[in-house]
């Protein structure tokens, strides 16, 4: 072969290439625009030093509470070694918005079977919004590394129906752990 | 060569196998803890050091050592001539050796309990930070004495191509220069203050930013020997030529481009960066896909070059006429495929929307233990396997064991990772170190979490063999071992822009794509007055 024809085939496979990785950034830029898909990015500062006495992660306001426009906020604190709450009950198929923050060191948790996913890291509030269509536990690792205790670092997700979601009269509701 | 420089390199190789088969062990340990079977000592303290030292013996001692090992050869054996200084390649090695043992103790004792990425701000003592800075700057006293190397024999060789294999490792040493400056930024600044008690506060925003930095390009900067040997080597260990030599030294060009302005999709999950930023990195992230697509293109011609050369014929005949026997030629196969189907995940990862089903989980440790711990590592053992007749002038009677290592490798690194993919798809998080498979909802990963644990025994068996083909295999003979070559392409260059033959244009480009890429999510922690998390030890 000359090295034109060398060449030739070189382009051939460039322009291959090209729209291999065009396929590529098309899906993912019309699964991100068009299906709102984006990673939780509100860089929403909070300070860590502070955050179990003041504003809304004080101990009081963690959990489920459900909004006057019937969706709900689930609020959590990451810590060594545990989520607080451990259990957090929510209704199907409302909007749930989940608010966590750490008072320590890094963390981070995905709700199994869902597309929840993300890093606690403190400083910040880490924002998610979902759905849930089905009821049933969903368990809640905690998945980076965040000490010695890090393995034993589990919550629960319980998703209930609509007629098992009963909150109180500050639209709160509660569960228990069941390990 | 001289004796002189092969006790140099082989210096160099000891140490990162040696710190090879010590982390492979504690791989294999890890694998059997996660299990339904119990590991001897079986407790978070033990797994979790285990995990320090297998990150820290893998990610920094063994690709560190071995590049800086066969960079040596490639510039005594592709330019000819003595390394520019010995001396300085000594201080580096020892720098580098006593860094490594430095590190190691302080996790083994239990006093750096933090993983090889660190996590401020969790801190462990600072001896376990100035080790890993040692070895840096060892490297980095390589990384000077390859640029010297280069450009005198440019000097004595005016207007002449570098060849390809130096060419190639030069871009490596410039790569790594770039690598590092996040991470020690990371250390020097935050990390070793916080950890001798100078400073009680961490920014861990900004600490995480500058290890993203850094946590992209150190994995090409792993890859890249392997990348060198497919170019310089495996064409004609194959039996051919290198259909291009220009689309080499691109290849390596766009690897030194593209591995940089990308480390920000580890960060897609995280609350302080906003997803503009995130989205342009995923960009940028598609871009590293083209050298490696360009390097399938190239060495599959170069192979069908050799298959033809041999007899065979028709569109996929000459597969199978490929000498499949030698060992380098069997490694770069194996490796293929494992670099496929970590591909493959990989492209998921990057996937900014898909990256929330698997961030996290055990699917991102099969990406990555299929590329680095199967297709870079396997092409180690091949590249070792290759010059240790030219470091030591003994050779094999038999390529057998070398086979059945390269082979028992493979068969391990798939068992291990398959099931990981499953289970991270399942939620399975990385970095625990037991599970309560009495647990309904996760009893069934007990079954495939054995699995992955039969595959970790046959990789430590094959590290093993490994290490023990070195020591006793290689036979002096009478016949003299001949020197070394690497593969010549179809059209040997003769002369060559200055772009293709050095890297100045290609560092201001690397310097404007990391302005762009990184400027604003580092000032911007400047800018918002960032919060402060408290220093906690490990």
């Amino acid at each position: 072969m000359n090295e034109q024809e060398i060449l030739k085939t070189e382009l051939r496979w460039s322009a291959i290439v090209a729209g291999a990785i065009g396929v590529i950034v098309v899906v993912i830029v019309i699964s991100s625009a068009a299906m709102v898909l984006h990673p939780p990015s509100n860089i929403e500062p909070i300070d860590p030093t502070s955050l179990h006495r003041e504003g809304e992660f004080v101990e009081a306001n963690l959990g489920s509470i459900e909004n006057p426009d019937g969706s709900i906020t689930v609020r959590i604190v990451a810590t060594q070694f545990a989520f607080l709450p451990r259990c957090v009950p929510v209704p199907v198929n409302r909007r749930v918005v989940f608010r966590f923050a750490t008072p320590d060191v890094i963390h981070g948790l995905l709700i199994s079977g869902t597309n929840v996913n993300t890093m606690v890291v403190p400083g910040y509030v880490s924002q998610v919004n979902t759905v849930f269509p089905e009821p049933g536990d969903r368990f809640v690792p905690c998945h980076e590394y965040c000490g010695i205790g890090h393995g034993g670092m589990w919550s629960i997700v319980r998703v209930v129906s609509e007629e098992e979601w009963q909150p109180d009269s500050n639209g709160r509701m509660t569960c228990e752990f069941p390990h | 060569m001289n004796s002189r420089t092969s006790e140099l390199i082989r210096a160099h190789l000891w140490v990162s196998f040696f710190a090879f088969v010590i982390a492979a062990l504690m791989g294999a340990a890890q694998m059997l803890a996660r299990s339904e079977l119990t590991a001897p000592a079986e407790r978070p303290e033990t797994y979790f050091i285990s995990v320090t030292a297998h990150g820290t013996l893998m990610a920094y001692v063994l690709p560190t050592l071995f590049f800086m090992g066969f960079g040596y050869f490639i510039a005594v054996t592709a330019l000819g001539r003595d390394l520019p200084s010995m001396k300085a390649a000594w201080t580096g090695f020892w720098l580098a050796l006593v860094g490594s043992l430095m590190a190691a103790i302080t996790v083994f004792l239990g006093k750096a309990t933090v993983l090889y990425t660190f996590y401020p701000p969790l801190t462990g003592s600072a001896f376990y930070y100035l080790g890993l800075v040692l070895v840096v700057a060892g490297s980095l006293i390589w990384v000077g004495i390859m640029f010297v190397a280069m450009r005198s024999w440019k000097r004595d060789n005016p207007g002449k191509p570098v060849p390809l294999a130096m060419f190639a490792t030069v871009a490596s040493a410039v790569l790594w220069l770039w690598t590092t400056a996040g991470v020690a930024a990371e250390l020097l600044f935050q990390v070793i203050p916080a950890a001798f008690g100078w400073k009680q506060t961490i920014d861990v925003g900004l600490s995480r930013t500058l290890f993203s930095w850094t946590l992209h390009a150190i994995v090409y900067f792993w890859l890249l020997p392997a990348y060198i040997a497919f170019y310089t080597l495996l064409p004609q260990a194959a039996g051919g030529r290198l259909y291009s030599d220009t689309m080499g030294r691109l290849a390596f060009i766009l690897f030194l481009l593209y591995s940089l302005p990308v480390g920000m999709h580890h960060l897609f999950m995280d609350p302080e960066h906003a997803s503009g930023f995130k989205f342009l990195q995923m960009m940028l992230t598609t871009l590293v896909t083209v050298p490696t697509l360009l390097t399938i293109f190239t060495i599959s011609a170069s192979l069908e070059i050799a298959g033809r050369l041999r007899g065979g014929t028709g569109l996929f005949g000459w597969i199978a006429r490929l000498p499949w026997d030698r060992p380098m030629v069997l490694a770069s196969g194996l490796a293929f495929v494992m670099l496929a189907f970590g591909g493959f995940s990989g492209i998921i990862n990057m996937s900014y929307g898909m990256n929330a089903m698997v961030h996290n989980t055990s699917w991102v440790t099969a990406h990555f233990h299929l590329i680095f711990g199967g297709s870079v590592v396997i092409m180690y053992f091949a590249i070792a396997y290759e010059i240790w007749p030219k470091l030591t002038g003994r050779t094999v009677a038999s390529e057998m064991p070398l086979r059945l290592q390269l082979w028992l490798w493979f068969i391990g690194v798939m068992t291990m990772t398959l099931p990981w993919h499953v289970l991270g798809l399942a939620g399975q998080p990385r970095r625990v170190g037991t599970f309560d498979y009495s647990v309904p909802e996760i009893a069934w990963w007990g079954p495939w979490t054995l699995v992955s644990t039969v595959g970790g025994a046959l990789m430590f068996a094959s590290a093993v063999i490994f290490i023990w083909i070195l020591l006793t295999r290689y036979r002096t003979t009478t016949q003299p071992v001949a020197p070394m070559t690497y593969a010549l392409a179809v059209h040997p260059p003769r002369r060559l822009p200055s772009a293709l033959n050095g890297f100045a244009l290609w560092n201001w480009l690397v310097a404007f794509l990391m302005a762009i890429a990184y400027a604003y999510p580092i000032a911007q922690f400047f800018i918002i007055d960032a919060p402060q998390a408290l220093v906690h030890g490990a």
